[in-house]
């Protein structure tokens, strides 16, 4: 008898042992398949996403006053529209103006809008800015700098950071003024 | 976990097993002639036992050869349909794919498109598809390797009668001597069998490793999937590209702004500049366009050693400096790069003069250059003249009328000058462009002419850092070694089995039937002993 419940007892102890193994084969392999589609699925994304706290950078001033640089942390405390554009990209040119008309009003809100542009020669860039008359500060990104650490892809994106310098949106591609709208509001510091 | 015992030897067997572990008694119910199925040796495979828990129903799951086959067909299957079209990384990047594909392949490219097979290989399915394949794989070799090396392992030399009988060779001997038996046993060791003796009752066998090869071979194949994972990691695996023109000074991308490149130049030589190219002057003729010979980089990786912010001028320390051919790559911290691509020819700057409109001669008034990398505003000279470059369009095109550039890079530059000829406020307009020299007003004193420019090559460099390559290596070594194993070697067994006044004999092989049966002739050798029969092909007949 003692002997039937020592084999019996023997076999819970191995059933047990052999549900714990296959546990954790199949928690590792589950785990590694989640890692591969994940990782997948995010190769393609940005050095910067929404949630990530936008890096700090310097760059010339274009339409300042004089020889200038400024810098995204001068902005501290206030929600900055962070847009990468260039002077031949036409939907940038398009969405240009928006900003322009938005910019005094979300100004005096605390929303500060920097342009970044990609171009290769200064030249081209006060050109645009003299035609369209924009009075928010055009940054040239001359090395390619902010563009690499920023992870820019396609032209122009928009980044959107609110008054603690974490982005809070990320928009690749032509805005329309009713979403820029909306995103500035987003970004308004409180 | 259910047992039953063994009507002939009382050993407890684990549900599923087929042969009793111990005597070797079959346990299925057919008839004592059909042969025996000497699948895993006969043992219970994990997962045919009893199963309750959700974790046994998983693991059945991918335990099942069936769904593993399966699996396999329909990455095949998906494999397939994304090589029908071409893959969305293989199209033109200037047409949208949704595009490419409608007017590319008609009906079938649009739903090709829609489908999403344009971009089949690094979907989340197919990912998944290849992830269930490798679980089943790792579960699959767990769930066999485990039981059968267990039962060969602990194997008993003395079987059932029944065990002998259904085996596929078979012979029983009425007629031999101990001096048979004993050459018999000699032979054996002399062909490498390894004896194993109990109660007169013999097990030879060799090449029992053999049947390890399959699961050795599984050990390689998922070293190679986590290698391939790895490179998800950017720490182990880097693809990427940049293009330097020549005397410009770039970010390496994926360094963190850390590694600078210079092009210092591009160096391009094409067939038919050589004296020795000329045993190719006949094929050379026929081409419309050079051929590129060779080509090649001479560049000079920087570090920035400021801790300055990003953006801010990099303080540059040279790292090293080489040239970049194709298949000699410059390296850096086990990042390399490749020369890839070129772009030979951009304009680079451009000089123009100054001559009255009138004059045939066209004498030169002023001279200048402009640096299409970074263009003045303003040209001024002693003689009182002063030019100012109103627009200027890097890669000029018209647009509805609307002069604007394309890109970024003065491939075809235009101009929009203001002459302002001494002592006048008001200038004269000219624009020009390569092919273009207009005067929009028709009354300019002065025109201006291009008398000459300079060009640059660009070069394409990939970037490329691969520390999952070794892995790989690896993998695939390990891979090689299971297939050998389990190709090159057979599992061979012959049991010898003594009954009252006859002695038994059976033999057994993995595969390779044809070569057992050649050992056994040289095996039975100098003994009495005759060949045993094939007991499949006496069924047959």
């Amino acid at each position: 008898m003692n002997k039937v419940e020592l084999g019996k007892q023997k076999k819970q102890i191995k059933k047990r042992r052999r549900l714990i193994f296959r546990t954790i084969i199949i928690m590792l392999l589950f785990a590694a398949l989640i890692f591969a589609v994940v990782s997948n699925l995010s190769a393609d994304e940005a050095a910067v996403d929404v949630g990530d706290e936008a890096p700090d950078f310097q760059l010339k001033h274009l339409n300042g006053s004089g020889e200038q640089t400024v810098r995204l942390s001068d902005f501290e405390g206030k929600g900055v529209m962070l847009n990468f554009w260039a002077t031949y990209c036409e939907p940038c040119e398009r969405e240009m103006p928006y900003m322009e008309s938005l910019y005094s009003q979300y100004q005096d809100r605390g929303v500060e809008i920097v342009a970044v542009s990609v171009d290769a020669t200064e030249l081209v860039v006060h050109n645009f800015v003299e035609d369209y008359n924009l009075t928010f500060p055009v940054l040239h990104d001359k090395n390619s700098q902010v563009l690499d650490a920023y992870g820019i892809k396609p032209l122009p994106t928009s980044f959107f950071i609110d008054e603690n310098g974490v982005v809070v949106e990320r928009v690749l591609g032509e805005l329309t003024l009713e979403k820029l709208e909306g995103y500035l509001q987003q970004i308004e510091p409180s | 976990m259910r047992s039953f015992k063994c009507d002939a030897c009382g050993y407890e067997n684990k549900e599923g097993t087929t042969i009793c572990k111990k005597c070797g008694k079959p346990h299925d119910q057919a008839e004592n002639s059909q042969l025996l199925n000497m699948r895993y040796d006969g043992t219970s495979i994990r997962s045919k036992t009893r199963n309750r828990s959700i974790i046994d129903k998983i693991w059945n799951f991918f335990s099942s050869v069936k769904v593993g086959v399966t699996l396999i067909a329909i990455a095949l299957v998906a494999s397939a349909i994304g090589t029908i079209y071409p893959q969305e990384m293989y199209i033109p990047q200037t047409v949208s794919p949704e595009a490419h594909y409608r007017e590319q392949y008609g009906l079938m490219g649009q739903i090709y498109y829609q489908f999403g097979f344009h971009q089949l290989y690094g979907s989340w399915w197919y990912m998944v598809l290849i992830a269930l394949i490798g679980m089943s794989i790792f579960i699959v070799s767990i769930d066999r390797g485990v039981p059968l090396y267990k039962a060969l392992k602990y194997q008993n030399p003395k079987r059932h009668p029944n065990f002998l009988k259904r085996q596929k060779l078979f012979a029983s001997y009425a007629d031999y001597t101990k001096e048979d038996k004993k050459q018999l046993l000699s032979n054996l060791r002399k062909y490498r069998y390894k004896i194993i003796e109990k109660d007169g009752h013999f097990l030879a066998e060799k090449g029992r490793f053999s049947r390890w090869g399959p699961y050795v071979n599984h050990c390689g194949l998922i070293i190679f999937l986590i290698g391939t994972l790895l490179r998800f990691v950017p720490f182990m695996y880097i693809d990427d590209f940049v293009w330097v023109r020549e005397g410009e000074t770039k970010v390496i991308p994926s360094t963190e702004q850390t590694y600078y490149i210079e092009n210092e130049e591009f160096i391009f030589e094409t067939y038919g500049d050589d004296e020795e190219d000329q045993k190719f002057a006949e094929i050379l003729a026929q081409q419309n366009a050079p051929i590129a010979k060779h080509f090649e980089t001479s560049a000079t990786i920087y570090r920035d050693i400021s801790d300055d912010i990003t953006g801010s001028e990099p303080e540059l320390e040279e790292v090293k400096s080489g040239n970049i051919i194709v298949n000699q790559p410059l390296k850096i911290n086990r990042l390399a790069l490749y020369q890839d691509s070129y772009q030979l020819n951009e304009f680079q700057s451009m000089s123009f003069k100054l001559h009255e409109s009138g004059d045939d001669a066209e004498e030169s008034i002023v001279q200048f250059t402009v640096d299409l990398t970074n263009p003045s505003r303003e040209y001024t000279f002693d003689n009182g003249f002063r030019i100012k470059l109103d627009q200027y369009y890097p890669d000029y095109e018209l647009d509805d009328g609307e002069p604007r550039s394309k890109t970024n890079y003065p491939r075809n530059p235009g101009f929009v000058f203001f002459v302002y000829p001494p002592e006048t406020e008001q200038p004269e307009i000219s624009f020009l462009a390569i092919g273009h020299n207009i005067d929009p007003t028709q009354e300019n004193d002065y025109k201006l002419g291009l008398t000459g420019f300079d060009v640059r090559d660009v070069s394409g460099l990939k970037i490329r850092k691969d520390l999952t390559l070794p892995i790989l290596g690896v993998g695939a070594f390990i891979f090689m070694i299971g297939l050998i194993q389990g190709m090159y070697w057979q599992h061979r067994r012959i049991w010898l089995h003594p009954t009252d006044n006859k002695l038994w004999m059976a033999g057994h092989t993995n595969k390779n039937w044809f070569g057992l049966n050649k050992e056994i002739e040289k095996i039975i050798k100098h003994t009495n002993f005759t060949m045993p029969q094939d007991q499949e092909e006496k069924q047959h007949e």
